[in-house]
Order: structure tokens, then C-alpha cells, then sequence
């Protein structure tokens, strides 16, 4: 069974702040890396909000996730500004190096492929940003040797 | 005592170019040559430079370099620092070409820095700097000299508008909370700049934090208000972290918090953070988010500044909008109405993306023309392209064509052609790029970012996708050209709120100027299918 | 009140200030096309079917939502605004299945009749089905995601009304739609089958677990004994399912209908409900007699029960140990009944129509078998009761009034009054107050529990025992009494506590559409029953009398306790919670 010990430190935490539940969802995440039926039932109940409109929540904004994501997670953008800098090639190429399609997941959980909107960086478009870290002036090439030094960075780990 | 200033700009454009092992590099290399006590090397915001790698400037030589590599710093620190010379090659010069100049800011020549007068003068992590540079010198002398009235007036009489897009007069919406008696009042700053080509917001975070700590204490002064939020969207970690860390330097010195200046008025902030939604960046939907619910828009009336945050009076101001009061406040608004236009005064950030050799982000007053930003600052089209189109304002904003190169950009102008300024951002596409390849982009942009609360909006963004997927298929009809463009007008007055209403604006501006590329698209189906 | 003067379509209009584009405009007798507005629910201004023009505003304005303003010129009807409805229209079609003859609200449907209203001839998208599955995981509700339009009616009922949440959003934009959490089934969270939001769904998203089949093969069985019974509420709204106006009294009209199905016996609930009075009013007096647990808390509501069940469970000792007169009637049947007539129990079908949809959920539950059988066998909810008629071509307004079987088909005025909300409560007070001062009451319309608020309070003197009661109806207000009871601020003796609006005339299982005008003039009907009844309460209701003397003994004896009377179960709100 899963130990919710830390939901319920989390809620803790922001006792002193008024309507919480967006801060409280993202330690929670950051904590287990989704946000699990069992872990928003705990907010749920520790924080007196309906689990109905907290999985409204969590489901209408990008940054969660309700399901098990990979390691790494690689969100591409490919807003108008990288759009006309060629970010459907990088693209392309990211998806044909990991053998995926957006919102998929590798079969060893390293990878998942998602859109961004846009992250602010387009003088050096195209961009992509894994987990918090973010790539500009990104080519096809320059992309799959980022994600090699992940790969090589998350099998190692393993 | 440092001798040398090493300035390297730590914001999200240059960090996504190395600019962070390229720092370490540096601490590295000058404790191994014994420098660590002459050179103090400085993180600071943007500089102004942003395609070209890693940017760092010497002090007080006033030296830039860019493209800086990890492999370039051992030359730099034993050339210059040590030998006094200026590695050439990596020297930045406005234009190409141009006289190697020491000494002169990037783009000096057409700008006139206000909102960004520090961002890249100063190190934002440092209190000590902005107040250097005069800063909570406004907020001393608005709290001591100065009724809230007087704030307001002052505003008032500078003309300043709001930089989110709407342009909605500041010190008209104060004037409306500050009537109010409720004794809660909130001020947000609205930090969610979701705006595709928009990063205005964020270099004036991370570039000079203090600056928007002391707009929104004015406006909190102003209004009566003694509690702020800043609205940051979740990408924009470091924003984040340095508006953190400048508002706990803040409390520290006694500029938050209780009796500021041994006033009566006291005022503290708090950040909250966005988690992933554009449509959050609308004033409503914000506050739904601070509420910690979907952030779908709310039904005006009542405003905000009547009824806003749990239900008090409350004002909603872009970054770079609080980013002007100090200045205001401490150079009056005579000061101000003499840059831009009479009736678009001030000045105004603009960002330059997509097909451009000097793509980033400049101030200027506004009234510039967009051959100017287009050809002059931005240094024209790569590749010897020709110029296709401009949409100014991010992926919601009109669309300029060549005929408009020498239209003054400036609110007052643009809404002529029913365009607008929107957020600031340009984005200029070579006559290279697809025209419907581009609206469907726009298209699929509004699709990922209706919240899906009214049916035009919703069902309308998907059905506009659907009908681009099928002319771009070739399966298309000029009769489902007519329905895009039928649909875009109905949505742009029907649709709830602005991102509906907004979504429209450069599908119908690529139809007007554009409608052949559409409609060929049509008839090569129905000639195939014939 | 202030008032104002404005121009619709060149008309000159006065309404009072704060009056809605869409409320001014009905007024002159313009209907103003609408999806998501619900007059009893905040206006969300979503399905955009409702915009108009005003003169100066560059933007169209959804008239549910936009108030009035002196001076103000509207269009309603320009070739834009028409334009703009039909989009709005035609994007919500071409989402929805179409399969109009197949779906439970065929012809009263609200997206059927607005189609009309605009004169759709052709939709120019091509269809694309909504995302979830029909979802038949709970005993009352069914939710059929696939025709949602996405007006929120029914997450606003579910929340606002009810105070329940068990639905809400999944997703943004395209893809957004209503969902339980995870995608359990509506069965599997904490929803306590009201039916409030079946009520509140403009199209057939939302419906009631169907038994008519089952109760048609129970007619058609020609070795069941099938009986019926009849709440209260249901005779003061079946007719407008046959068109009659809201607030037509039809009871025994109803018993015709009824009879002509093939029902062998038509009984009325109403005789449970004095049954209801004498045990609880019992239970109420012992309760305040020998210090037992205070307030007393109603159960003839089964939405209700599950709510307590499910978010108070800490107040369950408070809940009255009587079963609803539903299933007080199921256990008679098939005992007091079946030996008075020398039918074997086992052959007895024992149907209800009700007001209801948690009814279902009552009676399916494995506790309510105190007969030795599931003591009533379907329930059909009023809408279920006027299609079964409409099955065999019965017009319900045109049949000649009979009247109900004995025994178990005779009642009081007191009883029929529980369809209100407030009417358990003055029923009861009708009766304890004769059982405690020996004297006649003066006069037995106990006004201050009747009306529609959502919270009544009143203090009854009973020979110098005061006792302090209180009433609510719809779960919101059910709430507001609890919290106040668990924090020990509330100092009654007796709630009565209903689920839904107005109580049961305002039921889930009750005609479509149903408004506080509508809920208003049905109980103005089940006042009126009252006032024809020649008794008007319960305990000297002779069949009652009878049924103590010849079967249960005392009320809340040995016996009694048996078959009348049961026990709630502690459940949460989040069955995996317990991680």
C-alpha cells in the first residue's frame, strides 16, 4: 500500500494559504510523479474539496498528469514562432528517434512526448524542454543528441 | 575589492544555449588563475542579444561577447582579463559590419529603455542594485509625499495603458477598485504570458523583479489594497525562483510587509503559481486558477475590480504594465507622455520572432514603423527571403502584410485595420512559408487551449481544424472555405470570452489578405475529384 | 424596486433593475432560444444559443445572463444574431448522436424542441462522437455521456443543489466532457441517486435505471400477483406527462390508468405514510421521553438517507429507524397482506411509482427483505408510470376516476401532504400533539413548516413541552442543518429532511421540466387533496387502527420493529480512500 504520509504533509504545508489546491497538486506530483486516484482521493479528504472538482483540476491543466509518465519528459513546441523556424522537422525526427507519437511513453518509461505551449523562448526557436531544463535553436540532429546524453544519462541510472 | 564585472545573462534564452556551464567555466578557470578575488562574475537578466548563445559583458571595459562556448573561456580570461585585449571573434556588434564600438549597448540607437532600463545592468538577485539604480525610490516618495489619490492622478494624467493587449487605461481601473469600501482588496500581477512569441514578461521577471515588487506595492497603495499575487505560469522556473528570492530580499529590508517608509500602509505579496493552461492568462480565468479551480473564464459583469478574487475588489495588471509606475511615480507623467505618440504614449517592449536575422526583444516608443522593426532593429529576413506577412500581438494578434511596413505601430494605428498591438510579440514569416500550413498552426494552438466552457469556442476551435486538415488533405470545398470563415466571424462576437473571441482574428486576417492559397487548395479537389 | 425601461426588437419593455435580457424578453412573449440556462441554477452562458445584440456593443450577449440596463436597445432577432444561434446549434448536433427515436426524452427533448424553434434543415458538420461510455453502473442513474452537450446542468445541480459533487469536468477544449472521477462508475462514487441531475439534463445524457420491462413481464406472468402502490407526489404531476397543465390533480385517474395496465391491486403509499406518522411520532416522543438521541431526523427520503450514509455517517444514531412508507409498504404486502388474502408471498409483484430515482436504489437494497423476499420488486419512477400508459395507448386525462383498493389503499389528508416538503413534519405534529394533549388541534395547517424555502424552523407547543423543529429540502440545506447540529448549535427536536427541491413533488423521477413555478403549483395540488380528505390525520386513519389491532400489536412493538423499521449503513465518500 502506498504511503500517503507526504499528501498529508503537503496539504500541512499550505494550511496558512487560502485555496491551495494547485500548489498542493504539484508537490503531490513532484512527490510520486502523477497524480494517482489514490492520491487525490487523500487530498480529497484532507482537504474537504468534492474529488470531483479536484480531477477537474487536474485534468485541465498540461502540467498534470493522472497517469504514470516517463522519466523524462519531453515537451516539443510548435507554436507559430518555432512553427515557421522548422520545429515540424525536429519534431518529426524526435518522434522517429524514440518511435513514439505525442502523449506516448517508451516501453522502458525513459521517455514520454508531449506539446508545450509556448515557453517564452522563441528568439532561439525551435525549443523543447525536458523535465525543467529547456533546448533552443534546436536542428533534427542537435535534438536526437540531447535525448542520446538523456538516454545514455537514464539507462546508467537504471 | 573586484576590479572586473563579468555580467553573464542567466535568463531562459541563454540558459537554453549553455549558459550555465559556460558560468562555471568561468568561476573554474579564474580561481585556477588566482582572479576569483578581481573578477566577481555576476548572473544578470537578458541583455538584449538572443540568438547568439551565450552573452556575457566585462565591466568596465563594456565588452560584449556572444556565443561564448565552454572552450572560449580560458582565452577570454588569459586575452583579456589578463592581457588586456578584446578577443575579436567573439565580439558583438550591433551591425553587422559595422565599427567594433566599446562601450555601446546592443541596439542603443532606436531604443528608449523604461520597463527594461536595468534588466541587464544589474544583478536582479541583488536588492542592493536595484536601489542602486533608484530604485523604491517611487514607493519612498509615493508613501511620504503623496495621497493614494495623488498616485492615481499622476497615472491618470500619463496616459498609460495596459500592456497585457487590451490597452484598457491603468488609472481608469484603479479608479474603480479604489471606490470601492470593501476592506480586502487583492492586487495580481499577471505573469501568465502564454502569448506564442511573447517573452516580454519573463526577461522583466528575471531581469528586474524589484521593479514589479514596487508597481504593484504603489498600485496596492493606490487602491488600498495590503495583499498582492503574482500569477506566474509553471514553465517559467526561474522567473519563479527569482521573484521568490526578490521578494524575501524585500521583506528583509522593510520594503514589504508593515508601516513601509513608517507609513500607515503596509503590503506583502505572495507568488502563486500557473500549471500548463494559456487561457489562465485572461484576467477571470486567473483568478479562478488562484481560487485553485479550472481556469475557465468568468461572465463579466462584475469586473475584477469590483469583484474579483473571493469575491473582493481587485486589480489585474500585466508585468510590464506595473513595470512603468515606479517611473511614473518618480519621473512624472509629463515625463512619460513625451515618449510615443499622444495618443499611445510611453513606450513599448516589443519581441521579434520567427523569420528575422536579430530575432529577441527591444523598447521603443511606440509609433515605430514595422519596416523599422522588421528591416532596421531586426535586421531583415534570412536567406534573402522576401517578407510574406507579420502577425503582431502572438498567435491571437492581426495580420500585416507589405503594405503595412510603414504603418506606425501604435494602438491607435493598428486598430485602424483591425489589428493590434496585443502582447508585443512580432512574428515575421519569410514568403516561403504555406499560409494555410501557418492558420492551421494558429488553429491547432487555440484547439490544445479552449477550456471548453462555451460551445463556440469549444466545438468551433475543433471544427476549424477539422475544416484546414481537410483542405490541406485535398478533400476541401470552396464552400468549406466559406464555413471557416463564416464560423471565424460568428466565433470572434459570440464566443465567451477573449481567447474565443481572439482565436478568429488572424484566421479571417490570412483569408483576407491570403484567400487565394485557401480557396486553390479547394479547387485542386475538386478538379482531382472531378 | 427600481425599475427599468428598455427597447427589445423596437419594443418599449419595463422590468424591475436586475432582470435578465432573456426574463425581459418573455415578457413581451418573445422565448428567447436557451440549452444551459435552468431557472434554477446560475447562469453559465456556455451553449451561446441565447445571444442577442445590443445597440453600441461590439460583442453578442448572452441574454440568460446579461441584465437590463435603462435605455438599452436590443436586437433578438437580427439576421446576425440568427446567423450566430444557428452555428452554435449546429455545432452541438453535429456532436450529438441523433438517434432521437431511440432515446428516452424523444419529444420532450430541450435540443430537440430548439432545433425546431430555429428551423435546422441542415447541419454542415460531419458528426464526431463525444469521449466516455454509457456508464449503467448504478441502480437509479444512467449516464449516456455520448448526448451530453455539455450545458454543466447537471455538475451545477449535483454541486449547487445537492451539495453532492459526484460529477464534474474531465479535460479541456474539444475533448472536454462530464465525468466521475477516474471514470468510476456513477454507481461506484458517492452520487445518492436523486436524480436531481436527470431532472435538470436537457437531452437523454442522463435517465433513470428503466423498469418497465420488468414490471410488463410481471403483468404478463399470469402466476404473479401484481400489485402497485403510489407515492404521494405522483398524483399532483403525472398529468403533465399527458400535456395537463402543472399543479391537475389526477389521483384517481391514476388508479384507473393503473388498474387498465393489468395491476391487480392499486394501492396508495399514502397508507404507509399515517403508518409512517404513528411509528415515528412514537419514536419521537420516546425519544424526548427517555433522553434518547436529539434531533430526530426523518427517513422517508432515500436520497437523503444516502447522503447521511455517505457524509454524516457520525449522525446516523440521529435518523429515525423507520423505513420509508415505500418500503413499509413492500414488507406489508407481502405479510399482512398476502395472509389477509391467502396469497402466497412468493407470487406477490410488488411494484411502486414514485417520484423518485433513489427509490430504486431503496428498494433494491439486500436489507430491505424483512417479508423473507425483496419486499417491492421495481419501482417506476412518474415519467416511467405515463409511458408505460402511452405503451398501450392510454390518455391518462380522459379516463373515468376510480378509486383505490382496500385496505392498504386508504389514507388521510395527512399523508398525502408528505409529497411537500414540510408535510412529514406537520403530519407528524398533526398527530403527536392529539397524542400528547388529549386534545383536538385547532387548526391542523401547520402553515410555518409549509413553502419552499429551503430551511423552515418552528417551536410547537405541546402542553408546555416545546418542541422545536425544523424542515429543509434539497441536500445543499440539508447540509446547513447538519454541519449546525454536528457542531451541537442546533436545539430541535425534530428535522425533517428531503432531498430534493420542494420535497417529493420536486423528486428526480418527477415529469421534465420542473421549476420552483412548477414545484409551486404541485404542491398547491397535494394541499388541495388535503383539504378533500375527510380525515386529515394519520392516527385515525381506520385501516391503520385496524392493521395494529389485527396484525402489528403496538406501534414501535415487537412486530412492528420487525417489518417496519430498519438500520443505516456507515459509508464514505471515497469507498479507496481508506489507503
Amino acid at each position: 500500500m502506498q504511503d500517503l504520509k507526504k499528501v498529508d504533509e503537503i496539504v500541512k504545508n499550505y494550511s496558512m494559504t487560502k485555496t491551495p489546491l494547485i500548489y498542493i497538486l504539484k508537490d503531490v506530483q513532484k512527490e510520486y510523479g502523477f497524480l494517482s486516484e489514490t492520491l487525490l482521493t487523500r487530498v480529497a479528504k484532507m482537504t474537504n474539496i468534492p474529488l470531483s472538482e479536484i480531477y477537474g483540476v487536474a485534468t485541465f491543466y498540461s502540467l498534470f498528469t493522472t497517469e504514470a509518465k516517463g522519466k523524462y519528459i519531453v515537451r516539443c513546441c510548435n507554436n507559430a514562432p518555432c512553427h515557421v523556424k522548422g520545429s515540424k522537422a525536429v519534431l518529426d525526427k524526435i518522434k522517429e528517434y524514440l518511435g513514439l507519437e505525442m502523449n506516448e511513453t517508451t516501453p522502458d518509461g525513459l521517455f514520454t512526448l508531449e506539446f508545450t505551449s509556448c515557453l517564452g523562448l522563441c528568439a532561439v526557436a525551435p525549443v523543447m524542454m525536458i523535465n525543467d531544463e529547456v533546448y533552443g535553436n534546436l536542428t533534427p540532429e542537435k535534438a536526437v543528441s540531447i535525448l542520446k546524453d538523456y538516454k545514455m544519462k537514464g539507462l546508467a541510472n537504471a | 575589492m573586484h576590479r572586473t564585472h563579468i555580467l553573464i545573462a542567466m535568463d531562459a534564452h541563454t540558459i537554453a544555449q549553455g549558459a550555465r556551464s559556460v558560468k562555471e567555466a568561468l568561476q573554474r578557470e579564474l580561481a585556477l588563475a588566482a582572479l576569483a578575488d578581481e573578477v566577481r562574475v555576476v548572473e544578470t537578466g537578458s541583455l538584449g542579444i538572443y540568438n547568439k548563445g551565450v552573452v556575457l559583458v566585462i565591466f568596465p571595459d563594456a565588452v560584449y561577447y556572444t556565443g561564448v562556448q565552454v572552450q572560449d573561456v580560458s582565452e577570454i580570461i588569459s586575452e583579456h582579463l589578463i592581457k588586456g585585449r578584446v578577443v575579436e571573434r567573439l565580439q558583438y556588434t550591433d551591425v553587422p559590419g559595422a565599427e567594433k564600438v566599446a562601450g555601446q549597448a546592443p541596439r542603443a540607437g532606436k531604443q528608449v529603455r523604461v520597463v527594461l532600463k536595468n534588466a541587464g545592468i544589474i544583478d536582479p538577485d541583488n536588492i542592493e542594485e536595484y536601489i542602486a539604480h533608484d530604485g523604491y525610490e517611487a514607493l519612498g516618495k509615493a508613501l511620504t509625499a503623496m495621497k493614494p489619490q495623488d498616485v492615481i492622478a499622476e497615472v491618470k494624467q500619463s496616459g498609460l495603458q495596459g500592456r497585457g493587449g487590451a490597452f484598457f487605461p491603468t488609472a481608469l481601473k484603479w479608479e474603480f477598485a479604489a471606490r470601492e469600501t470593501s476592506k480586502e482588496k487583492y492586487i495580481i500581477c499577471n505573469a501568465d504570458e502564454g502569448e506564442p512569441g511573447t517573452f516580454k514578461d519573463r526577461l522583466i521577471l528575471e531581469g528586474d523583479p524589484h521593479a514589479i515588487i514596487e508597481g504593484m506595492t504603489l498600485t496596492g497603495y493606490a487602491v488600498g489594497a495590503d495583499k498582492g499575487f503574482i500569477y506566474i505560469r509553471g514553465e517559467y522556473r526561474m522567473s519563479i525562483n527569482r521573484m521568490q528570492k526578490a521578494i524575501e530580499q524585500a521583506r528583509a529590508h522593510g520594503l514589504l510587509g508593515k508601516n513601509l517608509f513608517g507609513s500607515n500602509f503596509s503590503f506583502d505579496l505572495e507568488i502563486r503559481e500557473g500549471a500548463g493552461a494559456y487561457i489562465c492568462g485572461e484576467e477571470t480565468a486567473l483568478i479562478e486558477s488562484i481560487e485553485g479551480k479550472r481556469g475557465e473564464p468568468r461572465d463579466k459583469p462584475p469586473f475584477p475590480p469590483t469583484e474579483g478574487l473571493w469575491g473582493k475588489p481587485t486589480i489585474v495588471n500585466n508585468v510590464e504594465t506595473l513595470a512603468n509606475i515606479p517611473q511614473i511615480i518618480l519621473k512624472g507623467a509629463a515625463w512619460y507622455k513625451s515618449l510615443g505618440t499622444e495618443k499611445s504614449p510611453g513606450t513599448k517592449v516589443f519581441t521579434m520572432v520567427g523569420n528575422i536575422n536579430n530575432p529577441g526583444l527591444i523598447e521603443v516608443p511606440m509609433g515605430i514603423t514595422l519596416r523599422e522593426i522588421v528591416y532596421e532593429i531586426g535586421q531583415g529576413i534570412p536567406g534573402g527571403k522576401g517578407f510574406q506577412l507579420a502577425q503582431m500581438g502572438g498567435t491571437t494578434g492581426g495580420i500585416l502584410t507589405a503594405e503595412h511596413l510603414d504603418l506606425p505601430m501604435s494602438v491607435e494605428c493598428l486598430r485602424e485595420i483591425g489589428a493590434g498591438l496585443g502582447s508585443g510579440a512580432l512574428l515575421v514569416v519569410d514568403d516561403t512559408q504555406n499560409v494555410v500550413d501557418l492558420v492551421m498552426n494558429f488553429v491547432e494552438f487555440f484547439n490544445h487551449e479552449s477550456c471548453g466552457k462555451c460551445t463556440l469556442c469549444r466545438e468551433g476551435t475543433g471544427r476549424l481544424l477539422e475544416l484546414l486538415e481537410k483542405l490541406t488533405d485535398g478533400k476541401g470545398t470552396v464552400q468549406d472555405v466559406a464555413l471557416i470563415e463564416e464560423l471565424a466571424k460568428i466565433m470572434m462576437k459570440g464566443a465567451f470570452c477573449g481567447l474565443g473571441q481572439a482565436a478568429p482574428v488572424p484566421i479571417l486576417g490570412c483569408l483576407k489578405y491570403f484567400r487565394a492559397e485557401f480557396e486553390k487548395l479547394a479547387k485542386t479537389a475538386g478538379s482531382a475529384a472531378a | 424596486m427600481e425599475n427599468i425601461t428598455l427597447t427589445i426588437d423596437g419594443k418599449s419593455v419595463t422590468v424591475p433593475k436586475g432582470t435578465t435580457i432573456l426574463d425581459a424578453a418573455e415578457k413581451i412573449n418573445i422565448k428567447i432560444p436557451r440549452l444551459c440556462y435552468h431557472p434554477d441554477l446560475p447562469p453559465v452562458s456556455a451553449c451561446r444559443l441565447c445571444v442577442v445584440e445590443i445597440e453600441g456593443d461590439r460583442l453578442l450577449r448572452t441574454s440568460c445572463s446579461w441584465k437590463c440596463q435603462e435605455g438599452m436597445k436590443v436586437n433578438t432577432r437580427s439576421a446576425f444574431v440568427r446567423e450566430s444561434r444557428k452555428m452554435a446549434l449546429e455545432l452541438l448536433l453535429s456532436r450529438h448522436p441523433m438517434k432521437c427515436t431511440e432515446c428516452v426524452r424523444n419529444n420532450f427533448c430541450e435540443l430537440q424542441s430548439v432545433a425546431e424553434q430555429l428551423g435546422t434543415r441542415e447541419i454542415r458538420f460531419d458528426y464526431k462522437e463525444r469521449k466516455g461510455e454509457l456508464d449503467t453502473s448504478s441502480a437509479a442513474i444512467v449516464r449516456d455521456p455520448s448526448k451530453c452537450i455539455l450545458c454543466r446542468r447537471c455538475i451545477q445541480t449535483c454541486e449547487l443543489v445537492q451539495s453532492v459533487s459526484a460529477i464534474g469536468l474531465e479535460g479541456r477544449g474539444y475533448e472536454v466532457w462530464v465525468d466521475t472521477p477516474f471514470g468510476k462508475g456513477i454507481g461506484d462514487v458517492a452520487c445518492v441517486s436523486c436524480g436531481q441531475c436527470i431532472d435538470r439534463c436537457p437531452v437523454g445524457a442522463l435517465y433513470e435505471n428503466d423498469h418497465t420491462a420488468r414490471v410488463w413481464k410481471a403483468l404478463d406472468d399470469p402466476t404473479k400477483h401484481v400489485i402497485v402502490q403510489t407515492a404521494p407526489a405522483v398524483r399532483a404531476s403525472i398529468g403533465e406527462m399527458f400535456g395537463m397543465p402543472a399543479g391537475s390533480l389526477v389521483t384517481d385517474k391514476l388508479v384507473a390508468g393503473l388498474r387498465m395496465l393489468g395491476f391487480e391491486k392499486v394501492f396508495d403509499t399514502d397508507f404507509t405514510a399515517d403508518l409512517t406518522i404513528i411509528e415515528e411520532g412514537t419514536e419521537l416522543l420516546s425519544r424526548i421521553n427517555k433522553g434518547g438521541t436529539l434531533p430526530l431526523l426523518t427517513s422517508c427520503s432515500p436520497g437523503w438517507i444516502n447522503f447521511i450514509e455517505h457524509f454524516y455517517p457520525e449522525l446516523l444514531p440521529h435518523v429515525s429507524s423507520c423505513k420509508s412508507p415505500q418500503q413499509m409498504f413492500g414488507a406489508l404486502a407481502k405479510t399482512y397482506y398476502a395472509q389477509k388474502n391467502g396469497i402466497d408471498p412468493k407470487d406477490i409483484y410488488c411494484v411502486s411509482i414514485m417520484p423518485c430515482t433513489a427509490k430504486k436504489y431503496e428498494a433494491g437494497r439486500p436489507e430491505m427483505n424483512d417479508s423473507g423476499f425483496q419486499d417491492v420488486d421495481a419501482v417506476l419512477t412518474t415519467r416511467e408510470a405515463a409511458v408505460m400508459m402511452k405503451q398501450v395507448g392510454i390518455n391518462l386525462p380522459d379516463l373515468t376516476e376510480e378509486p383505490y383498493d382496500d385496505p392498504l389503499g386508504i389514507s388521510t389528508g395527512a399523508a398525502v401532504i408528505f409529497g411537500n416538503t414540510g408535510g412529514v413534519m406537520e403530519a407528524a405534529l398533526r398527530t403527536v400533539y392529539e397524542l400528547v394533549t388529549k386534545k383536538p388541534l385547532d387548526d391542523i395547517e401547520i402553515k410555518a413548516v409549509r413553502g419552499l424555502e429551503g430551511i423552515k424552523e418552528a417551536e410547537i407547543d405541546l402542553n408546555g413541552l416545546k418542541v422545536k423543529a425544523a424542515v429543509s429540502n434539497g441536500l445543499a440545506n440539508a447540509r446547513k442543518l447538519l454541519d449546525k447540529i454536528a457542531a451541537g448549535e442546533a436545539h430541535y427536536h425534530f428535522v425533517e429532511i428531503m432531498a430534493c427541491p420542494g420535497g417529493c413533488i420536486g423528486g428526480g423521477g418527477q415529469p421534465i421540466p420542473t421549476s420552483q413555478d412548477i414545484r409551486k403549483k404541485r404542491a398547491e395540488a397535494i394541499y388541495l387533496e388535503d383539504r378533500g380528505m375527510k380525515i386529515r390525520k394519520s392516527h385515525e386513519n381506520p385501516a391503520v387502527q385496524m392493521l395494529y389491532k389485527e396484525f402489528l400489536g403496538e406501534p414501535n412493538g415487537h412486530k412492528a420493529h420487525e417489518l417496519l423499521h430498519t438500520h443505516y449503513i456507515k459509508k464514505t465518500v471515497y469507498k479507496d480512500a481508506e489507503a
